[in-house]
Formats: structure tokens, C-alpha cells, sequence
């Protein structure tokens, strides 16, 4: 490469500085790791938190509800105090293992292009919103049809009032906070509509941004077409059957000048994948360890690029774990053989999908549909040779897939399996 | 209201590629040339909105004007794309025959192609057929080297923008309301326009009229007093794929044409950008603007995609858009018939396009050659000596160039370094010369359709804030001022806070 090309290296090289990048940057220099470079495209340390100006944050890990831009804050001091260094406004184009051994980061900024070489590399990219587009809602294509994140951005950040009917399509957190702000912003928010039978959204948001304002919200019900030329005029909407497609007798019109989409996150993984990381095909995100490394050696992964996390607390500590196992193995620790978790009966995922049996760790997982009184259940798979053993059997009253779950593991308890599963019974 | 008036020689009423093309053709000389264009932007009308292939010729029937512009404007499409700075990728076709009731098809669309000057035109054996292009089946197929793929709507804005490089005026937001015919010979036609913007008219006063309308070319016939012609409009729909599956097509594969068909069949063509696209439809509509997708199509575009890609998984489909053609066949008819590309006997110095369906785009560079030489029997045609039929455009965008020369690139210019679009890496310095484009365009479309931002995965949903926040800052742009395509379609409706009105970071 020509000398345009600055070069630079480091340790541990951190992508992304939303909470996830921003715990693993602290926890990899709390480590020892006296070398932490953090590469984050937005002017501004914080990522999705700073357009989250409600509040909610941090009741677990502060012990008080903080807004989105005060958690981040917390994170961006402890983040100076060490003096970490950053790159800001510095996006990452390419991520590829280095022919030397090692990983090679490709950057670019106003300042130029930045090449950095780097022992490991942790991925905290966070996720991007499912467009309309993912989603093929039939119809016409006005001006008008926003997805809630870049709504949110617009109005919190931005100063711009998006629109002044809305109706929000999907029950996802944002929708749902989104529904509020449009509220207190002067706009009338007809309905919320979701296909699903229960709310994807965290039943705290439900009653404090939808049911305090006496939005409606309709379970089984999509939206079948999108009207207007110009500017959106209204959408059709219809219950769903069981197999999720449109009841034609239920359709009915609902005018609107505004759409706005919550129907998912999605990993932003293109930097992963450019890298060769496996990804899973149920999260979306990287496979990873009990030490948060993909299937690349030196490649780790934590927060919404991992898997799409409900709480920010989570986020950070599963990214500060992350970042001290960065920096373990950036200072030479070896990668351990795995045993494999895998989801059973009930559970659309666990994570992470190896464990190594050489600590204790923690299992998140989803499960796939609402229940209450059930018991989530640790086990081994079973075999011929091998008598299924239960490892541990947590009750729950409540169960829903908006919320992630976390059960915690003894490295005691299941030393010697050959598997885990995880189920609900 | 007052009424404006604009003397010119030759008056283009619409700025498709064929309105553009002839354009940019007749500012090769010393006339003055004005096009009016009802949109905002040009292209905004089919041209826009289909596969985006170069046909090779051999579907059209021998002496027809549709095998003679399309087998000429594929020819000249190399040379044009080098002047313009635009991609051409020379893919190729394979028309495959699935059966035996398909060969002779195929056999007679070989001699019709010889027949036309189509170049390289051979029938293969399915092994040469998966050298081209693995995993396609059948029993043969008829291979064409001159089918290939450019991108249709930065093909019309390029040959508009060098044609109001080289003099030509382009009018945006006019739309032509009505047609006067000159009184006597030798005088003017007058034709009256009305904004878009501000309901303003003004006069068009043209010695020649060439209607180039698209799908109203049947109303602007009217005007004139033509009466002959009707236009039905047949929907094509389409699905959009993620570029994770660039790569999987390596040539066009399209089924052997069965007869009468409205179409060439539901098939998957790349794009020069690494997408692919699946489609079109065809169906037959009564609003000649309804550019709606449909459920049944869309879910047949789905069946029909995941059959002829078995990787394609839900979350590669990313948009939908969908392209209507000016068919002069009702339904009950179908089929096509021939391209209408005529100098009015009866009605003097009216040049008429009528019918102008596939393959119109690629034989835009040939009707303009046909519509200059009827010009050239009402007005002399001298030839400038300053033309330049180059756009100095680089074809490529900046994230396609090697890492060497973007960062020379940023180093003069800071914001190449800035990106904007994160999907498709587009940079701040590409939308900002998207939104100074020559023509002076202003929507939201007309970024997209030059700069590719809101083009990718996302759609939008990254890069729509930081346009707006370019707009805002260096541009000086109110929430109003936003429009995603026309004046009908205003993305924002104000300030949260008036007060404030800017960044409130
Ligand atoms: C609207 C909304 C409401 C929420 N509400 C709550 C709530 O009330 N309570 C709660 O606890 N949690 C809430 N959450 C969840 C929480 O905010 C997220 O889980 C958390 O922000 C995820 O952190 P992250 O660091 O993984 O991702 P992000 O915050 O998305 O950060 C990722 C960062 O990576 C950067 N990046 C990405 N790609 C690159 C690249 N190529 N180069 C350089 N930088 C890059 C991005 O710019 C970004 O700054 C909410 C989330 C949203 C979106
Ligand atoms: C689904 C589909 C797929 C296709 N695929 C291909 C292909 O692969 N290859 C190929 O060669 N061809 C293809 N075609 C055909 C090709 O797209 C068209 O032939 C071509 O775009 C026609 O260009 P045009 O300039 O005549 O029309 P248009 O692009 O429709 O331009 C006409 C313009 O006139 C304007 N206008 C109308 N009325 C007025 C008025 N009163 N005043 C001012 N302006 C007015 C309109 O706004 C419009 O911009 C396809 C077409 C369709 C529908």
C-alpha cells in the first residue's frame, strides 16, 4: 500500500463504540491490555443510546434509571479516564486475518485511510432496523414510511417532526418508545399493529409508552397494503390466521400520513462475514465461545452484533467479559475445545454455542413463544453411552420472548459433558 | 398568471431515455434544443424502471424499426457508455430451450437474429451452456455475446446532463398541457406548459415537436390532434435482491419466449451495481402511473426466485419497484406491435414516438439518430465544433477504486473520506455532487438514482438522517424543502422545535 495509507497498531482493536464496544475497550485495559484502540464511524462515543433520550437504563448495573445518553456517558468516562485511545468519525470498510498471523483492520475518515494491524479485534457493531423491503408489504411507495430507529434519530437528534398520524407497524421496543415520543410531540398516534399474537416488545414499554396514552394495539394483525402516491394517505390492515397470512374479511383502512416499522434488528455482520466468521443463522450474529471468540481465532464478538439484546445492562456485561478474554488471548492465552449448547424444546437460541468447561459461565437464550409457569432446563443431550443429566432446572413464572433469559453455570456441574441443551418444560 | 415565453428550434416533451438521448443527439449541432419533463427529475417514468438489459436483436421480427434501432443502439452502446463514464457489462444471454417444442423456436430466432445483424449468435449444447453459466439446464440454448447489462436510469441522466453540458436546455417539473399547431407553414407551434411547483405556465414556441411522452405519448397525440393512437399500460413488478448474492449469475438465462406473451418471462438479471433483480410481471392495468406491487405477484416473484435461486433466503429480497409498459395492444390482443417512430405528414414538424416498449432502452441512441435525420428535413442541421460527448465522469464509484488511490483522493479532498452510506460506502463528496447536479434536480430519488445512497440493505434507514443533515448544515434546507419525488410527497412535516431549528446535539 502507498504511504497515503496511515498505519497503525494495536492490541486489542475495538469496532464500534456503542456500550458494547465502549464496556469491552474498559474491561480489556482493566485487563492488563496496555494497548485498546476503539474505531467508532459516529462523531460521538455511545452509539444507539445517544437518539434514546427516555429514560430506563441502568437499572441493574447503576441501580437507578438513567436516560440513554447518561448510561453511555458512564461508559465514556470510565472509557478517558484510562485514556484509552480512539478513533471517532472513522468508519471500518474491511476486516480480514493479516498473512502475517494476526487481524488487519481497513479505516476511513476525513483524515484518510488507516490500516491497523491488530492481535485481536472485538466486534461491537451493534444491529441495523429490517426495512420495508425484508418485510415485502404490498402497495405503493410514498414519502412517509419510516423505520422507527431513523424516525427516532430524525426527531431526538435531528429536530425534524416526521409526520402527524401515525400508525406503527410491528410491537418492537423502538415502535413502542417511538409511539410515546410522537405523542408528546403533538402527533396522534392511531394504532400499533402486530402480526404476532403477543407483543415483541418488553411488557414495561407496552403499559408506560402505549397503554398511558391509551394507543391502541392490535395483536394478530399486519399491515396488507400501503396507499399514496405522494405522501402515505392510509394503510390497509387485516387480521392474520394462524399461519400468519391476511383473513381478506378483516381488512380495513386506517388513514395515516405516517408508517413507521419496528419489525426487527439485524446484526450489522457484513464486517464479520468480509472476515470469515460463522454466523448463526437464528441470531444472526457471530457463533462464539464461552470467551465471546468466533469461529476466526482472535475475533470476538458482544452486544447487539452478537445478538440483539433487550437491556443495555446485558450489553455491557457480556461486552466486558469479551474484552478481558481479548485481551487474554491478545497477551497469548490459547483458544480452548468446546462443548456444544444447543437450543431444545422451547428455546429459538442459546448463546454462546460452545462452552469450554473450564469455568463457570453464562447461557442467554430466547424462547419462542410466551409461557408461564414453566422451568427452564439445563441438560445433557443424552445418548446411547451417556444417561441424560439434568445440570440445572430454573423456574420461572413468566416467560417471553421479548426478554432474554441468563442462566448462570457451575463449571463443577457439567464437567465431563459431551453437550448441553437448553429447554423449557 | 403571467405566461413565460420560450423560443426554441426543437421542443422534446419528455425526458425518458428516448427524450434524453434525443437531446443530447441534436446538441451535436447548431439548433437550439429545450426538453420538458412533467417530474422532477428525468427518468422517473419507465426508463427507470425496467431490467436494464442491451437486447441483442433477435426477437424482432426482420425489417421491423424494432430490430433495426435495437440491433444499432446495442452497437453503439460501448462507445456511448466510454463517453458517458457508465458501466456496460458484455454478460451475454442464454435463451435456453427446456423441451423439444422449444427448439424450433429457438432455431427461428437464430435466423431472425442473423437476419438482423445480430453479431456471435450460436446454438449451444447445455455443456457449453454451463461453461457460461453453472447449474443452468435444458436441452440447448441460443447463446448471444452482445446481450449485456448498464444501469438504465444512469444511463438517462447522463445523456441529459451531457446534453445540457453541450447547450441543450432541460425543463424539470413542466408538464405539457397542450399543443398548438403552427397557424401557417413556416410558422411555430406553441406549446403550453404548466409547473409543478407553483401551477406557473409558460409557452413553448418550437419550429419541430418531438413527443418522446412514454406512456402518455397517446395523450401529447392528442394535443397535436393525432387521434390514431392508444396506450394500454402493462405492469411489470419486480423484487430486488441483497448483493450478498453478487456473483451467483455469471450470464442472462431467460426461458424460450412462448407465443403472444406480453413479456420475456419472470427472470433474474444482474445489475451492474451487484444486485440482482427478479421479474417483470405482466399485467395489464387502467392507471398508467400505478406503480403499486402487488401481493399475488409479489408472492409468485418470491416462488419464482426461490426456484431459479435455491440459496436465496427471505432476507436477500430488499425492495420492490415495478416498471409500466406503453403497449399499444389491449389485453385481449397481446402481443406487440411495432415501434411508432414517424415525421407527421399531416401534421408538419411533429416528430412521433408511440409504442416505445422493450427494447426502448437500448435502442434510445438509434430512435435519436432517426429522430434527427427527420428533423433535419424541417431545419438545417450544421454540425458544432465544440460538442463533447464526454461526460469526464469516472464510471466507478469511489468504494470500487483501489485503496491507493482513494486515499491520494481523500487526502485532496477530506470528504472522500467521510462515508455516508454505509451499505453501499458512499461518500459525503458523492452526495453532495449528487444534490449540485447540472440539472438541478432536488429530490431525494435524484440522490439515490446518482449516488446510489438508500440503495442497499438498509434502504435508507442509516444514511436518510445524514443526508438530511447535509441538506440542512451546508445546504440550507427546511424540513419543506425535503421531497422524496414529487411535490406531492414532502418527507418531513416541520421542526420538532421551532425555536431551535437546527442541531439540537
Ligand atoms: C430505540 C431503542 C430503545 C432502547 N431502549 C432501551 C431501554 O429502555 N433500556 C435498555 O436497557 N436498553 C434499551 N435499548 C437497548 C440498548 O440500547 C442496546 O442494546 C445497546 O445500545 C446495544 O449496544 P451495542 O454497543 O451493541 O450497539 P450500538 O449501541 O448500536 O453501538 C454500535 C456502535 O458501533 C458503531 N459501528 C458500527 N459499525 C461500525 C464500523 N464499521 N466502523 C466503526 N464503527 C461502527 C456504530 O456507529 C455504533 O456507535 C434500546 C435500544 C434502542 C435502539
Ligand atoms: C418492466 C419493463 C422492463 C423493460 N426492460 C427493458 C430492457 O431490459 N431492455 C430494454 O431495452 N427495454 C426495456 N424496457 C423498455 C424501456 O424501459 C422503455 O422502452 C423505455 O424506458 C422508454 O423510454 P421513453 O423515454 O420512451 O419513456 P419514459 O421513460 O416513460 O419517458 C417518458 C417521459 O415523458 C414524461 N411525460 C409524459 N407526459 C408528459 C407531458 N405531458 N409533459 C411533460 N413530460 C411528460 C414522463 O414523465 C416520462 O418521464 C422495459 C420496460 C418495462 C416496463
Amino acid at each position: 500500500m502507498t504511504l497515503a495509507i496511515r498505519r497503525l497498531k494495536a492490541c486489542v482493536a475495538v469496532i464500534g463504540g456503542g456500550p458494547a464496544g465502549l464496556a469491552a475497550a474498559v474491561a480489556a485495559r482493566n485487563a492488563g491490555c496496555g494497548d485498546v484502540l476503539l474505531i467508532e464511524r459516529d462523531r460521538i462515543l455511545g452509539g444507539i443510546l445517544n437518539q434514546c433520550i427516555h429514560d430506563g437504563f441502568g437499572l441493574h448495573t447503576f441501580g437507578e434509571a438513567l436516560s440513554g445518553p447518561e448510561y453511555a456517558g458512564r461508559y465514556i468516562s470510565m472509557f478517558r479516564e484510562r485514556n484509552i485511545r480512539s478513533l471517532e468519525d472513522t468508519i471500518v470498510l474491511s476486516l480480514a486475518p493479516a498473512s502475517e498471523g494476526g487481524l488487519e483492520i481497513l479505516a476511513s475518515s476525513r483524515a484518510g485511510l488507516v490500516a491497523i494491524d491488530a492481535n485481536a479485534v472485538i466486534l461491537a457493531m451493534g444491529c441495523r432496523e429490517r426495512p420495508r423491503g425484508a418485510i415485502s408489504i404490498p402497495g405503493d411507495r410514498p414519502s412517509g414510511v419510516y423505520t422507527a430507529g431513523a424516525a427516532q434519530n430524525l426527531v431526538n437528534l435531528e429536530n425534524i417532526q416526521i409526520g402527524k398520524r401515525v400508525c406503527i407497524l410491528g410491537s418492537g421496543d423502538i415502535g413502542l418508545i417511538m409511539a410515546r415520543r410522537m405523542t408528546l410531540e403533538g402527533a396522534s398516534v392511531e394504532s400499533v399493529f402486530e402480526i404476532l399474537p403477543y407483543s415483541s416488545g418488553l411488557p414495561r414499554n407496552i403499559q408506560q409508552c402505549l397503554n398511558d396514552y391509551n394507543i391502541p394495539l392490535f395483536l394478530s394483525t399486519t399491515v396488507t397494503k400501503i396507499h399514496g402516491r405522494g405522501r402515505l394517505e392510509g394503510v390497509s390492515v387485516a387480521q392474520v390466521g394462524a399461519d400468519r397470512s391476511p383473513v381478506p374479511e378483516t381488512e380495513r383502512y386506517v388513514p395515516c400520513d405516517t408508517l413507521l416499522l419496528s419489525v426487527g434488528l439485524i446484526p450489522e455482520n457484513e464486517l464479520s462475514r468480509m472476515c470469515g466468521v460463522e454466523i448463526d443463522p437464528v441470531t444472526s450474529g457471530a457463533v462464539v465461545d464461552d470467551t465471546f471468540m468466533t469461529s476466526v481465532p482472535g475475533v470476538f464478538a458482544c452486544g447487539n452484533v452478537l445478538h440483539v439484546h433487550d437491556l443495555v445492562d446485558w450489553v455491557s456485561v457480556e461486552a466486558a467479559q469479551a474484552g478481558a478474554f481479548a485481551a487474554a488471548y491478545a497477551a497469548g492465552s490459547a483458544p480452548e475445545a468446546g462443548i456444544p449448547v444447543k437450543p431444545g424444546d422451547g428455546v429459538r437460541y442459546t448463546l454462546p454455542q460452545r462452552v469450554s468447561g473450564a469455568r463457570d459461565c453464562t447461557i442467554s437464550l430466547r424462547v419462542g413463544a410466551p409461557w408461564r409457569d414453566r422451568s427452564i432446563v439445563v441438560r445433557t443431550p443424552g445418548s446411547a453411552s451417556e444417561e441424560r443429566r439434568i445440570i440445572k432446572r430454573t423456574k420461572m413464572v413468566r416467560l417471553h420472548p421479548a426478554e432474554m433469559i441468563r442462566v448462570d453455570l457451575k463449571a463443577a456441574d457439567f464437567a465431563g459433558a459431551s453437550g448441553l441443551e437448553v429447554c423449557v418444560e | 398568471m403571467p405566461v413565460n415565453d420560450t423560443y426554441t428550434d426543437v421542443l422534446i416533451i419528455g425526458g425518458g431515455v428516448v427524450g434524453c438521448a434525443i437531446a443530447r443527439e441534436l446538441s451535436r449541432y447548431r439548433v437550439r434544443v429545450a426538453l420538458v419533463e412533467k417530474e422532477l427529475d428525468v427518468g422517473f417514468g419507465t426508463s427507470s424502471r425496467n431490467s436494464g438489459v442491451m437486447h441483442a436483436g433477435f426477437n424482432y421480427k426482420p425489417g421491423s424499426l424494432r430490430a433495426k434501432v435495437d440491433v444499432r443502439g446495442n452497437a453503439l452502446m460501448d462507445d456511448l457508455c466510454r463517453d458517458l463514464g457508465l458501466k456496460i457489462k458484455r454478460i451475454g444471454k442464454l435463451t435456453v430451450a427446456l423441451d423439444e417444442a422449444d427448439v424450433p423456436t429457438l432455431n427461428r430466432l437464430k435466423e431472425q437474429g442473423d437476419a438482423n445483424g445480430v453479431p456471435g449468435l450460436e446454438i449451444i449444447p447445455p455443456q457449453t451452456m454451463q461453461k457460461l453459466q453453472k447449474g443452468v439446464e435444458g436441452l440447448m440454448a441460443l447463446h448471444s455475446p452482445s446481450s449485456a447489462i448498464i444501469s438504465p436510469y444512469a444511463l438517462t441522466i447522463a445523456l441529459a446532463e451531457n446534453a445540457a453540458a453541450n447547450g441543450a436546455t432541460i425543463r424539470l417539473g413542466r408538464e405539457v398541457t397542450e399543443i398548438r399547431r403552427p397557424a401557417a407553414p413556416g410558422e411555430s407551434f406553441e406549446v403550453t406548459t404548466v409547473s409543478a411547483e407553483d401551477g406557473r405556465k409558460e409557452t413553448f414556441r418550437a419550429k419541430v415537436v418531438v413527443n418522446s411522452a412514454g406512456l402518455f405519448s397517446d395523450a401529447v397525440c392528442r394535443m397535436a390532434g393525432i387521434t390514431d393512437y392508444r396506450i394500454y399500460p402493462c405492469r411489470g413488478e419486480y423484487y430486488v435482491l441483497d448483493k450478498r448474492l453478487d456473483g451467483s449469475l455469471s450470464t442472462l438465462v431467460y426461458q424460450a419466449p412462448k407465443p403472444n406473451a406480453p413479456g420475456l418471462g419472470i427472470h433474474l438479471t444482474p445489475t451492474v451495481d451487484g444486485n440482482i433483480i427478479i421479474g417483470p410481471s405482466a399485467e395489464y392495468i387502467d392507471g398508467r402511473e400505478d406503480h403499486a406491487c402487488t401481493a399475488d405477484v409479489m408472492a409468485a416473484l418470491r416462488k419464482e426466485g426461490h426456484d431459479l435461486l435455491p440459496s436465496l433466503r427471505m432476507s436477500d429480497f430488499i425492495r420492490n419497484f415495478a416498471g409500466i409498459r406503453a403497449k399499444q395492444t389491449p389485453p385481449e390482443v397481446g402481443g406487440n406491435l411495432d415501434f411508432v417512430i414517424e415525421d407527421r405528414k399531416d401534421v408538419p414538424g411533429f416528430v412521433n414516438l408511440v409504442g416505445i416498449e422493450s427494447p426502448g432502452l437500448t435502442s434510445a441512441p438509434a430512435i435519436a439518430e432517426m429522430v434527427r435525420d427527420m428533423v433535419a428535413a424541417h431545419i438545417p442541421l450544421a454540425e458544432r465544433d465544440d460538442f463533447n460527448p464526454r461526460s469526464g465522469r469516472s464510471p466507478f464509484f469511489f468504494s470500487e477504486l483501489p485503496p491507493d488511490v482513494r486515499a491520494d483522493m481523500i487526502a485532496e479532498n477530506p470528504n472522500y473520506g467521510e462515508i455516508i452510506c454505509r451499505c453501499e460506502q458512499i461518500t459525503k463528496q458523492e452526495i453532495i455532487d449528487a444534490i449540485k447536479n447540472p440539472l438541478g434536480a432536488k429530490t431525494l430519488i435524484s440522490i439515490k438514482y446518482r449516488a446510489r445512497a438508500t440503495m442497499g440493505r438498509c434502504q435508507g434507514g442509516f444514511c436518510l438522517p445524514r443526508i438530511t443533515r447535509i441538506l440542512r448544515d451546508e445546504f440550507g434546507w427546511k424540513p419543506e424543502n425535503f421531497l422524496l419525488r414529487s411535490v406531492r410527497s414532502p418527507l418531513y412535516a416541520g421542526h420538532v422545535r421551532e425555536d431551535k431549528g437546527g442541531d439540537v446535539r
